[in-house]
């Protein structure tokens, strides 16, 4: 009846053992931790709350570059229907209506709708078109869009990695949230203002031509431009020089070559040996930028980071490969400078920090030690509570939630969960709920020994009629820690698996080790009565 | 050795006996929290409303009520100024400011020129007004899901009539819980929804042992009435209900007073949770039971008579 094959008695104390060797490592300090084999190193991660640092959440402007994308559309929209003579009015893209952004004109001849839609679709495939009462409205189709947002969405992951890494943060978490979010978070720091300040810097950078029809404006440092109108299709810039001097040039709206493209930028030396900047464009970039110097040859363009032109070069040369050189009158502190600004990124989307958390290392000091201390008393009040009711089988089920403990730990540290403080919360709550399956065993088996079943069979018949009930309630509470799991955010994830590892380690030891223990036990004592 | 007996052996409550009371308790635990979910609605934090909250130490002993009047004096809207733990701890919370990253940076910062040098920072959060109410909603969404799929799974391993009875006695806690929340001074995160999906857990679980010991008894005892037969099963199973209840509350008990302020605050909710859950699945999910015509017992109805 009680008998245990010795390949599971095995298991059992193999399942144990590996789980004291795992949840182990959480004791050593860190530096004892390094020495240790790699597959000995994972431990449980403390979340912010708890090691103290700053948490911020994200928000990538994805409709401002759909909109971009659309206004740098105009000019060729215009173009081609001039081309095939299409009359329209009021060509524009459109934000307001119902917030998507689309590129609109109405047809003077409705009749010219077939042709209109043929012009817009040779410029862009990816548009979807329609067309009612003779007013024509392009939106990006779904497809295009996805694509695009997923690409601007990685990029700026990208980047932000890039300048999070460039302020020194150690060890820092930067994920993708949902549609249009991003979260990073930086441990240990309990300022983020620098940070926030390198990240939220929208650097957007572009290429663009400089109108060279107006002449560039000076003003002295501080004041305003004067308003003056810019040509149609250009807009007024600022522009602070190396000499400190502020000037306005006017600058064509048009972008030439986006700031994605600009793969590499170094500080190095012209062939004069003038300090000077070298650019590296990627191969579709490279073709635009090589357009777009044998069209303007001795002409300005303006290099723009965030509305401010940060260098306005002159094409000397027709540029072939993709590798522009930027020199002229800066010295080597300004020509690094400059490289570095170009090289930390442009973002491809401005992006909006919309939450903000940050624990000093103090508070989380004091969670973790109140943690601690609260487990532990819940560990000590519910063994004796269990001793109290069930003496001997008491501490059988006490034993059991010392490894249930011991391997929750393990678990948590392998999957290299994050402990947070309802985690923490979780795990105490847990020392409470996984003595269940043992008290629910202990009942069917005081209820066999009353209807008068000899000691060994009631421990038999007790196992048995308390599975299904076991089975049943943990298996609920399994389903719906696996979709909380599948369709929760954040801490409710985080939650998730601490219940469903749980549940599952609780099973292992009511139904494995107790059993066991109890098997042992049972066979050293002459049994008449069972002490529970 | 003498054992500690909770529950005596061979009790014979007539739990269905005095179902009419339980099912009043119950119907008034319901409307009185629905009650204040109407009239008072939920206590969002700035975690849903967007704002701040700073979480500080100060060097000495406060003059709160002098302290807020400089603070409400800065023009940065409403302040509410609350001590937590000790009396050096404050948490200071304002509401978002009108304009861009800039305003709440502003206002951070002339919060803490208002209030000196050697304060300890040990906590600041900004949201967005988006954020925390997007948080809620899809924690609240992943709660149904979760709930529903536990349901589906009783209906498959049970009969319907047992997910029935189920589903009303968890929108029962949920709704009290939910009333709790409102009618107290506790705040409305994300916390309180964990809080939530573990009384929800707890109460369904218990639930199920009740619901199990019923189908159990069904087959076994073809003569009972159906009202006998689940007194029977709720005495026979009262002893791991009241166990059980009582080392997870000994649990929580012990994260309340001892596991520091936060905690604390999150495991009060939980406390009252778990008891409601327990007198839920005792006095509303079993005897709601009599009410539907279970198939397997009708069938062994038809057999005796």
């Amino acid at each position: 009846m009680l008998v245990i094959p010795r390949w599971k008695l095995w298991m059992i104390l193999g399942i144990c053992g590996l789980g004291i060797v795992f949840a182990a490592p959480n004791l050593l300090s860190p530096t004892r931790l390094e020495k240790m084999p790699g597959w000995l190193q994972n431990t449980i991660n403390l979340g912010l709350e708890l090691r103290g640092g700053s948490h911020l959440q994200l928000e990538v402007d994805l409709k401002t570059v759909a909109k971009e994308y659309l206004t740098n559309l105009l000019d060729e929209t215009r173009a081609s229907l001039r081309k095939q003579q299409i009359g329209y009015t009021g060509l524009l893209v459109d934000t307001k209506a119902n917030g998507i952004p689309s590129l609109t004109f109405v047809l003077r001849n409705p009749d010219d709708a077939d042709k209109a839609t043929q012009a817009l679709k040779s410029i862009d495939n990816g548009l979807a078109i329609t067309i009612q009462d003779a007013k024509v409205t392009a939106v990006m189709n779904q497809q295009t869009l996805d694509q695009r947002n997923q690409s601007i969405i990685d990029q700026s992951i990208e980047v932000v990695r890039r300048r999070v890494d460039e302020s020194g943060t150690k060890e820092p978490i930067i994920q993708r949230q949902g549609t249009d979010r991003i979260i990073v978070q930086l441990p240990g720091l309990d300022d983020p203002a620098e940070v926030k300040k390198l990240i939220g810097r929208t650097a957007k950078m572009t290429f663009r031509l400089v109108d060279s029809s107006v002449p560039p404006i000076m003003v002295s440092v501080g004041s305003p431009m004067p308003y003056t109108p810019a040509p149609l299709g250009s807009e007024y810039l600022e522009e602070t020089r190396h000499d400190g001097q502020v000037r306005y040039l006017a600058v064509k709206k048009q972008v030439m070559v986006s700031g994605e493209a600009l793969i590499d930028a170094q500080a190095t030396f012209s062939h004069t040996g003038q300090p000077a900047v070298s650019l590296k464009f990627n191969s579709s970039g490279a073709r635009k930028f090589a357009d777009m110097s044998a069209q303007n040859i001795k002409k300005q363009f303006a290099i723009i980071l965030d509305d401010k032109i940060i260098s306005a070069p002159v094409f000397q040369d027709i540029i072939h490969d993709g590798n522009g050189q930027i020199s002229g009158s800066f010295n080597v502190k300004e020509a690094n400078d400059l490289a570095l600004l170009l090289r930390a990124g442009a973002l491809p989307a401005p992006l909006k920090v919309i939450e903000e958390r940050t624990v000093g290392p103090s508070l989380g000091a004091d969670s973790i030690r109140d943690g601690q201390v609260a487990t532990v008393i819940a560990f000590i009040l519910v063994s004796v509570f269990m001793f109290l009711c069930y003496s001997t089988f008491g501490v059988f089920a006490d034993i059991a939630l010392i490894f249930n403990l011991i391997l929750l730990f393990a678990g948590l540290s392998l999957l290299q969960a994050t402990l947070t403080l309802p985690g923490i919360a979780g795990i105490a709550l847990t020392i409470g709920m996984a003595v269940d399956a043992n008290v629910l065993i202990y009942e069917r088996i005081k209820e066999e020994i009353r209807a008068g079943i000899r000691p060994l069979a009631a421990i038999e018949a007790g196992y048995r009629r308390a599975m299904t009930t076991i089975i049943d309630s943990n298996l609920t509470t399994l389903i719906g820690a696996v979709v909380l799991f599948e369709f929760g955010t954040g801490p409710i994830r985080g939650f998730a698996v601490t219940l469903a590892l749980g549940i599952l380690i609780s099973l292992f030891t009511a139904l494995s080790l107790t059993r066991l223990i109890i098997t042992l036990w049972a066979k050293r004592q002459k049994l008449l009565t069972l002490p529970l | 050795m003498r054992r500690l007996h909770l529950v005596p052996y061979n009790t014979t409550i007539n739990f269905m006996g005095f179902r009419y009371i339980t099912f009043m308790i119950a119907a008034v635990i319901a409307v009185g929290s629905l009650g204040g979910l109407l009239t008072r609605g939920l206590n969002y934090g700035v975690d849903f409303r967007g704002g701040f909250i700073l979480e500080v130490r100060m060097p000495d002993t406060p003059h709160v009520p002098d302290l807020r009047d400089r603070l409400s004096g800065l023009k940065i809207g409403e302040v509410a100024i609350q001590q937590f733990g000790t009396e050096r701890d404050l948490i200071i919370k304002v509401e978002r400011q009108e304009g861009n990253e800039d305003a709440q940076e502003n206002a951070i910062e002339k919060i803490k020129t208002t209030l000196g040098a050697g304060v300890d920072y040990r906590k600041i959060d900004t949201v967005g007004p988006k954020v925390g109410s997007e948080l809620v909603r899809n924690g609240l969404k992943a709660v149904a899901f979760a709930l529903a799929a536990m349901l589906i799974y009783i209906a498959l391993r049970f009969e319907w009539q047992f997910a029935i009875c189920a589903i009303l006695a968890l929108g029962h806690d949920c709704i009290a819980i939910l009333g709790l929340f409102s009618l107290f001074p506790f705040e409305f995160n994300e916390t309180a929804i964990i809080a939530i999906l573990i009384t929800a857990g707890y109460s369904i679980n218990d639930t199920i042992v009740i619901f199990d010991r019923i189908r159990e008894n069904i087959t076994k005892y073809k003569k009972l009435t159906l009202p006998e037969l689940i007194n029977k099963s709720l005495n026979e199973t009262l002893s791991r209900t009241t166990l059980t209840a009582t080392t997870t509350l000994l649990a929580l008990l012990a994260l309340y007073f001892f596991g520091g302020k936060v905690i604390s605050t999150f495991s009060l909710p939980i406390i009252i949770g778990i008891l409601i859950g327990s007198f839920s699945s005792i006095c509303l999910a079993a005897p709601l039971l009599s009410y539907l015509r279970l198939s397997r017992y009708a069938s062994a109805e038809k057999k005796t008579v």
